[in-house]
């Protein structure tokens, strides 16, 4: 990848304010044990390490555990000190004043996704958390994926159930570290045909829930990459993350790109950018043909980015390597014969200067 | 409704793949964790393959199952240990635990790679349960010499793993993979600082992770999108046809294989054929110098392995024939590498990319690129 002196755009410099801030106001430590379904392991495979952590001489409390629990977590349980949590107007919450007060090094809570009960200082368990976090506590927790609120429709469209209680996808970016649980037992049972299909049906539906948490604890990782990155000043982009850059002109065609660029960053997990270069002499046909052209961007999804520049070539390629873009998309030259051979066209200029992306050539 | 199920009884036995991306994740405790529980509820389960690496804790999870013991094998005055693959055929369990999955055979051996003995178990009805780190799939093999500078070299083409039934990702953050480390679980004390210098730098680690997180999403949605599929197939529904068609240019140049690699990434993710073409002034290739016919040999034989269709054919002008094939066989994505030169002569030597994009302005072109040199830190 190419490090190659340049001014750095607003957005680097905003982060790296950011990863300055972060090293100076560091407080607790959170690491989040994220499960795509109950019963995949996620309480037993935390607190085992709570177990381990205590056997190798830490300071470790457990501030919250599940109503029911399966016989291998309880027999972990009776070995680790516990909290219990407080009985409040008929709810549950997580016992703060008591666990602030014992002061442990690591802090479990089982379950992040709870709402606490009414007339509490937080309306939910994760801002409980928030505050041991905030006392330098460190603390590690376990969720299921379907309890992230940003999911929730696509959850209830998978499962067809409505979830009331949930935790912000920012706070899952917030952690430190997050694990996923991700091992479904195979099942040796032979079944009957009936049984196969519903349990063919609900594998289907897990499937779905099981993505949905590689995706996310993919883009945790991305950004804790990137604040390493940052931190180290490291001017790179490393992700495994694909990023589509499609270049936006009056005349493009594109309709085709995005559809091709949407399919593409569906199936990659992948960020989908659009850009056009500003220019200043524009007649008003191509104005309002621009104008369209934004509105498909939007539509696919595309987040949408106006460049300055005088050299539009240059303008996007600068666009492109400071975001990490690793595909671009562009229509075929509309120059041909004796011109662009003589002048070279646009679309020659981006492909021999776009080392380290590839380049998508759209029919127009 | 009933056929559907019977089609799903006559299927061959399952694979069950437990990935990481790193060595000390856990992937070889897991798989003997789940073995055990097999055992536990009364299945037949034999350890076709275990490498111990001296891990107390996997070693603990192995005790109890019953082992075939390895075959002997010499080769050039050594004396080495390989899978015994066909007294476990002749054991017959219901499932086998076979470690390293990518492992290649010492030569000599019936079949040259682990993954191929255990196609010979799934084809004889046995279960197999395996375990890899996602350095060794062939895919995203550049990708990987990207993040860590290292070239692997056993790997696994990307059918075989997409084939299997189930692939269970072996998480572990970075930093407990390093505390493992430091303590000596995953190696000895010296090999661990070495190690921790190279390829368990905490920032490879993580890029590592997020590589193996999304190739373990994108499994997960090829088989959502093959389910969903087959499922039409079985209703009667008209078969969803591959929408797209994409051919690779196979040349001399080393690029060659970054460039299979990639297309066939994107024909996977698309659900799209492929097929890789030379082009060159004899089908025999004799004209050519023995290097460059051996580089065209092996890029070939490579876009077989990976399930490309390839052909050869005979011109002398590589672009307007490459064009011509894909017409004639509604070829949609055209693959190139990036031209090597860097300084472009457009009025003379227009490139092999130039003169493609200015005669197939119907079709869409894609130039790849390295992505660059290996990562610094």
């Amino acid at each position: 990848m190419p490090t190659e002196r340049r001014r750095k755009t607003p957005e680097e410099l905003l982060r790296e304010c950011q990863a300055e801030e972060r090293a100076a106001v560091k407080k607790g430590h959170l690491k989040i044990f994220l499960g795509y379904a109950s019963g995949v392991g996620k309480s037993f495979r935390m607190l085992d390490e709570a177990r381990r952590r205590r056997e190798r001489g830490q300071d470790v409390l457990v501030g919250a555990i599940q109503p029911q629990v399966p016989p291998e977590v309880e027999a972990l349980l009776r070995k680790l000190e516990v909290i219990p949590l407080k009985q409040v107007d008929g709810g549950l919450a997580i016992d703060v004043d008591s666990i602030l007060k014992r002061r442990p090094v690591v802090c479990f809570i089982d379950g992040l996704a709870y709402n606490n009960p009414p007339g509490l200082r937080h309306a939910t368990r994760w801002q409980d958390v928030q505050d041991l976090l905030d006392a330098g506590i460190k603390v590690v927790g376990s969720i299921n994926i379907q309890y992230i609120a940003e999911l929730r429709d696509q959850v209830q469209e998978i499962t067809g159930k409505k979830i009331t209680e949930t935790v912000p996808v920012a706070f899952i970016r917030s952690a430190d570290e997050i694990e996923i649980v991700d091992a479904p037992p195979e099942e040796p049972i032979e079944r009957t045909p009936q049984e196969q299909l519903d349990a063919k049906r609900r594998e289907h539906q897990l499937s779905k829930l099981r993505e949905l948490a590689l995706v996310l604890a993919a883009d945790v990782v991305d950004h804790e990459l990137q604040r390493y990155l940052d931190e180290h000043g490291i001017q790179q982009h490393l992700g495994a993350q694909e990023r589509l850059l499609v270049c936006i002109t009056p005349r493009a065609n594109v309709q085709d790109m995005f559809d091709s660029a949407r399919v593409i960053a569906e199936r990659f997990h992948g960020e989908l950018i659009a850009a056009y270069v500003n220019q200043t002499n524009i007649s008003p046909e191509d104005r309002e043909s621009l104008e369209q052209k934004l509105a498909v961007a939007r539509s696919a999804g595309a987040q949408i980015e106006i460049l300055e520049g005088e050299d539009p070539v240059a303008a996007i390629l600068d666009f492109a390597r400071s975001r990490g873009i690793t595909q671009l998309f562009i229509g075929h030259s509309q120059r041909s014969g004796i011109g662009a051979r003589l002048w070279g066209n646009p679309v020659d200029k981006l492909i021999e200067k776009s080392a380290g992306m590839d380049v998508r050539i759209f029919p127009q | 409704v009933n056929d559907r199920v019977d089609m799903a009884e006559q299927r061959r036995a399952r694979l069950k793949i437990f990935m990481g991306y790193a060595a000390g994740v856990g992937k070889t405790y897991q798989m003997l964790s789940e073995a055990q529980e097999l055992r536990s509820k009364g299945c037949d389960v034999v350890v076709g393959y275990f490498e111990p690496h001296s891990r107390k804790d996997t070693i603990d999870k192995a005790s109890g199952l019953e082992f075939i013991p390895r075959k002997k094998v010499s080769y050039r005055g050594g004396a080495f240990e390989e899978m015994d693959t066909d007294a476990i055929l002749g054991r017959q369990p219901h499932f086998a635990v076979v470690d390293e999955f990518p492992h290649t055979n010492v030569p000599g051996s019936e079949r040259a790679k682990r993954w191929e003995d255990v196609q010979a178990l799934l084809d004889a009805g046995i279960n197999v349960l395996t375990t890899m780190n996602i350095q060794h799939l062939e895919s995203l093999n550049d990708q990987v010499w990207h993040l860590t500078g290292i070239r692997v070299r056993e790997t696994i083409p990307d059918w075989v793993v997409q084939q299997a039934d189930a692939v269970v990702m072996i998480d572990l953050t970075p930093r407990a993979l390093l505390h493992r480390l430091e303590r000596g679980v995953v190696y000895g004390r010296e090999k661990a600082e070495r190690a921790m210098q190279n390829f368990f730098r905490e920032s490879t680690l993580v890029a590592l992770r997020e590589l193996a997180l999304r190739q373990a999403a994108h499994e997960v949605e090829h088989r959502i999108v093959q389910d969903a599929s087959t499922a039409a197939a079985a209703d009667g529904r008209a078969k969803d046809h591959a929408q797209h068609r994409i051919l690779v240019h196979v040349t001399a140049d080393p690029q060659t294989a970054m460039l299979i690699r990639r297309a066939k990434r994107v024909s996977d993710f698309l659900g799209a054929e492929c097929f890789a073409l030379v082009v060159e002034k004899t089908t025999d290739l004799a004209h050519l110098p023995q290097p460059e016919r051996e580089a065209i040999g092996r890029h070939l034989n490579f876009a077989r392995n990976l399930h490309l269709e390839t052909r050869v054919l005979e011109g002398e002008d590589s672009a307007s024939i490459l064009v011509d094939f894909a017409r004639r066989n509604e070829i949609t994505q055209i693959f190139l590498a990036r031209p090597r030169v860097r300084k472009w002569l457009p009025l003379f030597y227009p490139s092999l990319v130039q003169k493609v994009a200015a005669i197939a302005k119907d079709m869409q072109i894609v130039i790849v690129s390295g992505r660059g040199n290996p990562a610094k830190y």
